[in-house]
């Protein structure tokens, strides 16, 4: 066998196996083990996804991020050989070449992605195409679905998403961008920031003012608009990071951008009831990511540490070290339960928020743990690049703080479940 | 000829990571080398306690990777739109209740459909190659199939004798190893290359045929989303090695299974005539 295996070094191989989960020969899902499919919750369907992802991101290891991270440069390689396989029209109509699975299996996908060393580069590099398109797929017409849905599912057509501004943060409904009538078109102005992949995109789906805001309808009065990026009166800015070079995250200042009618998504004045329904499912989706990242990171530290000989034993003997990282996996482990629970209710119809907010909240908060951990367990080794879980601590922060903050998660909960009064 | 029917037998067998070379692209260098082996789990098989083959339990297992190769050809066969149209192709596997498994992923690269002939797992290895043989012409006779696809052996017994057993008993013209296909007229002409000591054979055959797949015919696909939802779909029957008249009798006896002798440590040599000396003392030269 050992000769077979090494003329097949040709071609890699990974695979875990797809099955209904059976308990009699119950062995367990080692965290040390790469992308492992034993998780005796999965679904079937899930547990497909996993595998299918897994096979793919095991050509794309740790070292190949490492590079693109010192390099800044998008991983290309990655997103296309899933938009070959058709992976980026998980969620999307089957009509137009996508396979209509639900939250619960993309959220499989992003964290497969991202457990592979991928992190937040591997996830954000696709992430806007999983799910960002839903209000297209919920409210445009079959002529925008056909013209736009066809080429992002197909890899032809890159998406990023435009609703930040400097001056408006997590308070939405102040945008200050606007877009006013001009014959059959919109004159866009204004600026937008925390664009993330705008460098490359074809495509923004932008939200911005059509009315004054009112304040009996505050919710009205923002339109949403799916247009072409690349154009002369679009200025993007990259913004320098700490973590995630590979994916560029840009401000926009534009003026006078023309915009035509038909790239309107559903009604005018409409735009913000549209963007608000996918924000459960982004939730859910980052939450996941981050957890892929913190169980790479548990991953890498507890191999180190039963690898490590200090004092003539393995760090891991040690309870200092072994206890921080039992409790990393419990913690991760409680919030994957939560964020699965979230996806499901989501595929189930499920509108409140309570399970995708609080979830990403403690997904992101075991996997920052889980990564400040594994850079301590790896001692010296850890600040070194070449272990890669500093990477992992650089981009944990994105899940921490997007797409929306720990604080505001808290405040939801305050008011929605405790019955508190708003704070501010 | 009306068209082609094939059959591909596949295997689950027991997966193995390795080390990956990466494909990039923009002056990224091909060949990523870990600093540490830490982000890819190797496989490393295991000789069960009773010394009687290689732990399964609580493995990772999927499609043997010779297997693989033969369903990729079919498929391309079925792509390539050559003089003779691809009708049917059939994947089969015998083995436990995991086995659909890798049917489904047969299936998701293209196979249309699928036999799973249920054979309890006893932890001897399975059936042997001439069981499977038997069972096999029953499923060409039963099926009508003019070629059969197989892997010219299966990674965990290594016994490479299925394809040549089957070609046989059914009197069939049989290529293996093959590094080439090609069907060549509607008449059921078929050239198959494959690799020899010292160069390359190209044989020619008619159908029906047998022909067992090597390494080099083809790269495997990767299933894409939508196959792998629609594989989902397409119909896997169950049976029996009774249903196709086949007894799974033994003829061999495992007597022990054991590790490979560990590698005992290298000597230094101080220079060339040091060499030439060791080898001579050796006997190499």
């Amino acid at each position: 066998m050992a000769t077979v295996l090494r003329r097949i070094g040709a071609r890699p191989f990974l695979r875990a196996s797809r099955s209904l989960p059976s308990f009699q020969s119950c062995f367990h899902a080692r965290a040390t083990e790469y992308l492992q499919n034993h998780d005796p919750d999965l679904s079937e369907s899930q547990r497909t996804v996993r595998e299918a992802i897994a096979r793919i991101c095991s050509d794309f290891p740790d070292e190949y991020w490492a590079r693109l991270d010192e390099l800044h440069q998008f991983p290309t390689e990655l997103y296309e050989a899933l938009a070959r396989q058709g992976w980026l029209g998980i969620c999307l109509p089957q009509r137009y070449g996508g396979s209509e699975l639900g939250i619960s299996e993309a959220a499989v996908m992003m964290q497969t992605i991202a457990e592979s060393g991928g992190g937040m580069t591997g996830a954000s590099s696709i992430h806007m195409n999983i799910f960002g398109l839903e209000p297209v797929a919920k409210f445009g017409t079959g002529e925008q679905k056909e013209r736009w849905l066809v080429p992002l599912i197909a890899g032809r057509q890159r998406a990023c998403f435009g609703v930040t501004e400097p001056n408006t943060g997590l308070d939405t409904l102040q945008l200050q961008a606007t877009a006013r009538r001009s014959g059959d078109d919109y004159l866009l102005s204004g600026q937008k920031v925390w664009i993330s992949t705008a460098q490359k995109a074809d495509k923004i789906l932008i939200l911005v003012r059509t009315a004054p805001r009112d304040r009996e309808k505050p919710s009205q009065g923002l339109s949403l608009f799916y247009t072409d990026l690349q154009v002369p009166e679009v200025q993007i800015t990259e913004i320098p990071k700490m973590g995630r070079a590979a994916v560029d995250t840009n401000s926009l200042f534009f003026d006078n951008w023309r915009v035509p009618m038909r790239d309107r998504v559903g009604q005018e004045h409409e735009g913000f009831r549209m963007i608000l329904h996918g924000m459960n499912a982004e939730r859910i989706l980052i939450g996941a990511e981050a957890l892929g990242l913190g169980f790479a990171a548990l991953r890498r530290a507890s191999l180190y540490a039963k690898d490590r000989h200090v004092f003539g034993r393995p760090i891991g003997q040690n309870q200092g070290i072994q206890h921080p990282l039992a409790d990393s996996w419990m913690k991760l482990e409680a919030a994957r339960m939560m964020i699965y629970q979230a996806a499901q209710l989501y595929d189930q119809g499920y509108t409140g928020g309570e399970y995708a907010n609080a979830g990403k909240y403690l997904a992101a908060e075991a996997a920052f743990e889980a990564c400040e951990r594994a850079i301590l367990a790896h001692g010296g080794m850890g600040y070194a690049k070449e272990y890669h879980v500093e990477r992992y601590l650089r981009e944990v922060f994105i899940p921490r703080i997007a797409p929306v903050s720990r604080e505001m998660i808290l405040n939801y909960i305050g008011e929605r479940m405790l019955g508190l009064p708003k704070s501010y | 000829m009306s068209g082609l029917r094939i059959l591909v037998p596949v295997k689950r067998v027991i997966d193995y990571a390795i080390l990956k070379v990466v494909p990039l692209r923009r002056g990224i260098p091909r060949n990523v080398q870990p600093a540490d082996m830490h982000s890819q789990q190797k496989i490393k098989p295991r000789i069960n306690k009773a010394q009687t083959g290689v732990e399964t339990a609580g493995v990772k297992h999927s499609l043997n990777p010779f297997d693989e190769l033969s369903i990729e050809e079919a498929v391309r066969l079925r792509e390539r739109k050559g003089p003779i149209k691809v009708e049917d192709i059939l994947a089969l596997s015998a083995g436990g209740p995991k086995t659909p498994d890798v049917l489904r992923t047969a299936m998701a690269m293209g196979a249309d459909r699928a036999f799973h002939i249920d054979v309890p797992e006893k932890g001897d290895g399975g059936p042997e190659p001439l069981t499977i043989a038997k069972m096999l012409r029953a499923v060409v006779e039963k099926e009508n199939v003019n070629l059969v696809l197989l892997g010219k052996q299966a990674i965990d017994g290594d016994q490479g004798q299925t394809g040549q057993m089957l070609a046989g008993l059914l009197g069939w013209p049989q290529a293996t190893q093959a590094s080439k296909v090609e069907v060549k007229d509607d008449a059921g002409t078929v050239e198959i290359t494959h690799e020899v000591d010292g160069g390359v054979e190209t044989l020619r055959a008619k159908l029906p045929m047998v022909i067992t797949t090597d390494l080099r015919l083809n790269e495997p696909r990767y299933a894409s989303l939508p196959n792998i939802m629609k594989a989902k779909k397409k119909p896997l029957e169950k049976k029996t090695l009774a249903d196709l008249g086949v007894e799974d009798t033994r003829r061999l006896k495992t007597l022990r299974v054991t590790e490979p002798p560990p590698r005992k440590g290298g000597g230094k040599v101080e220079d060339v005539d040091g060499l030439i000396s060791k080898l001579k003392e050796l006997g190499a030269l």
